[in-house]
């Protein structure tokens, strides 16, 4: 833990007024990622993963939302509430990010070349030509083949996994330190998943990238990333690193969810699934978030809210009554 | 005869196959037979436009008293009027005045209203509840009745006609770009261009005027026709045109006394009005069905 981490949120809160009040989408959220690591970010949908993202971004629409409280630290300087011009000079040159959408992610009117050359350009005062001598060890770089040519063509004529090539070859031009990936293969399908999910570890080693990986989908988690962050309703209920996750799973949800992924070595009749649905931001006020849908669910969880108690190992945290430490129990 | 076959063969689709969605637009335009029967009426009417003064037989205000209401003739190919001028030449000349007043008002709506529509859905909030309301209470009126007011308030002649039809379009463009800025501004690929840190301005003039501007053009090419039916509808109220000046829809009312006796000076600029804004309406109509994805196999 001497290290400084490249990204650091402490106490991330961030709203959503409504007409109904305030809405907290994500819930004082806290977590690091060091330089070259690779973090996922899992959660069922509206957890609160990619509010998460864009509030790193400083990309959260405002109004109706807004980050009310806790720090965003790059390099050890906040981040929160920097003034706009200051955070465009961060975002694409120091925190990039790519979205889950490689179909729409690309703007149709204007050439792949036209668009990677304007992201360079936006950060970097350098030639067309130079610029676009980049763009083409990028596009090499992401694997794809007759760069030169790529150049020219227009985001429909890609496939959607080469499109996905683009959007990281966009990302990652400028070198920065921390890629924000939010669902980046949930569009594709599985073959292709697997090959931008290599590519992204690879970069990630050849260039030291940190990477943020968003994602609902344990698998692609457990296939590239170090440590792992389980967020529900807004919060972190777990986080660990990988091999700790996976091979003990504290928390009822985590342990729900790595019920749910189908195993094909097994043949059953049903597949497993967590009863009920994620509530609603800022419909549960009291108590566990999860408790309504918790099997182990008892009568405390209904009342007080657990905080993040630290596990054996001294990176495994979880926010459960079960692994509450024995001055914390009742 | 095998070599430039063979080159072509290993240097496979470079430059010529690129195909960007605006090629791919006129490629869809090109295959539809009505819309160019259109755009060739629409562009003759310009190419007379242009070369009026070339292509008129006599001068348009030239009065040869004795050859009044003159039938189509050889000599006169559309007849002559009450004053016994062309009405060959004089449709020509209309031709040129009508199509610059269309153009004109239109390119002007287009500029203002654009301006107006991509900062009320751009910037939203307080000032597109401004703007929609001032588009709002425009469209409350008939345009053609908004039309006279402002001609009324200006003072009846050509250039006023032309800048009330100018400010009576306005909203029609700003509605319209408005509502497609809306949609393009949730597109992720804005999202992804705020993300790599692209500036406001920047895109807004790369990435949401371009992705906004295609139900302009066709508006436009629609409006323009328009345009030529609502100066010519002004100058036939008198509150265009004036004499000596002339153009279509002022024949229109010149000769109205004397359609009985006279039919060819109605019927010649009325056919050249219908022609243009044919013309027009089907070359927009074209345009449409090239430029709307949501029509593209």
């Amino acid at each position: 833990m001497d290290r400084e981490p490249i990204l650091e949120i402490k106490g991330l809160r961030t709203s959503f007024f409504t007409d109904d009040g305030e809405v907290p989408a994500v819930d004082d959220v806290s977590l690091y990622v060091h330089e070259g690591e690779m973090l996922g970010i899992v959660g069922e949908s509206g957890c609160g993963k990619s509010v998460t993202s864009l509030s790193i971004m400083g990309l959260i629409p405002s109004p109706p939302g807004k980050i009310v409280d806790g720090d965003i630290l790059y390099q050890g300087n906040n981040i929160v509430n920097l003034p706009e011009k200051k955070m465009r000079a961060i975002r694409g040159n120091d925190i990039a990010m790519i979205f889950q959408e490689p179909m729409t992610s690309l703007n149709p009117l204007f050439s792949i070349g036209n668009q990677l050359i304007e992201a360079i350009r936006t950060h970097q005062n350098v030639s067309k030509k130079a610029a676009w001598d980049k763009s083409v060890e990028m596009l090499k770089l992401v694997g794809l083949p007759r760069a030169e040519e790529l150049m020219d063509d227009y985001p429909h004529q890609l496939s959607g996994g080469m499109r996905q090539r683009v959007m990281i070859a966009m990302a990652m031009i400028c070198e920065p330190s921390v890629l924000i990936a939010d669902e980046p293969t949930t569009a594709l399908d599985v073959t292709i998943q697997k090959q931008i999910l290599q590519l992204m570890k690879e970069l990630n080693q050849k260039l030291n990238t940190a990477i943020i990986m968003i994602t609902h989908d344990l698998g692609v988690v457990a296939e590239v990333c170090d440590r792992v962050v389980v967020m529900y309703s807004g919060k972190i209920v777990e986080t660990a690193d990988i091999h700790t996750l996976y091979k003990d799973p504290k928390h009822p949800y985590t342990k729900g969810l790595l019920a749910s992924i189908p195993d094909l070595r097994k043949k059953s009749e049903k597949l497993y699934s967590i009863p009920g649905n994620v509530p609603k931001p800022g419909s549960i006020t009291e108590g566990c978030r999860f408790a309504p849908r918790c099997e182990m669910a008892f009568e405390r969880c209904f009342q007080e809210d657990p905080a993040l108690y630290p596990c054996s190992s001294d990176e495994h945290e979880v926010r459960c009554f079960l692994h509450a430490p024995e001055e914390v129990k009742p | 005869m095998s070599q430039p076959a063979q080159a072509k063969v290993n240097q496979p689709m470079k430059k010529e196959k690129v195909s960007s969605p605006w090629r791919d637009a006129w490629r869809s335009f090109k295959k539809n037979k009505i819309a160019l029967v259109g755009t060739f009426i629409v562009i003759f009417f310009i190419f007379i436009a242009i070369f009026a003064p070339l292509l008129m037989p006599y001068e348009p205000n030239e009065q040869i008293l004795l050859d009044r209401f003159e039938a189509p003739s050889s000599t006169h190919w559309f007849g002559t009027d009450d004053f016994g001028r062309d009405i060959l030449s004089r449709v020509i000349m209309g031709a040129r005045i009508s199509l610059m007043v269309g153009f004109t008002a239109v390119i002007g709506s287009i500029i203002v209203g654009s301006l107006l529509g991509v900062v009320a859905g751009f910037y939203g909030r307080w000032i597109d509840t401004i703007i929609s309301r001032i588009f709002d209470i425009m469209l409350a009126f008939p345009s053609i009745l908004l039309a006279i007011a402002i001609v009324a308030i200006l003072g009846p002649d050509l250039q006023n006609a032309l800048i009330a039809i100018a400010i009576v379009n306005v909203p029609l463009f700003g509605r319209l770009i408005r509502s497609k800025v809306l949609s393009v501004k949730e597109e992720e690929y804005i999202t992804a261009a705020r993300a790599i840190g692209m500036s406001n301005f920047r895109i807004l003039t790369h990435h949401i005027i371009p992705n906004s501007i295609s139900p302009v053009i066709v508006q436009g090419t629609l409006a323009i026709a328009t345009a030529i039916i609502e100066v010519a509808a002004l100058s036939f109220l008198g509150l265009g045109a004036q004499s000596p000046d002339l153009d279509w829809g002022k024949m229109l009312d010149d000769s109205r006394a004397y359609f009985v006796q006279a039919p060819w000076t109605m019927i010649f600029p009325g056919l050249a009005i219908m022609l243009t804004v044919l013309g027009f309406n089907l070359m927009g109509d074209g345009l449409r069905d090239a430029m709307d994805p949501k029509m593209k196999q």
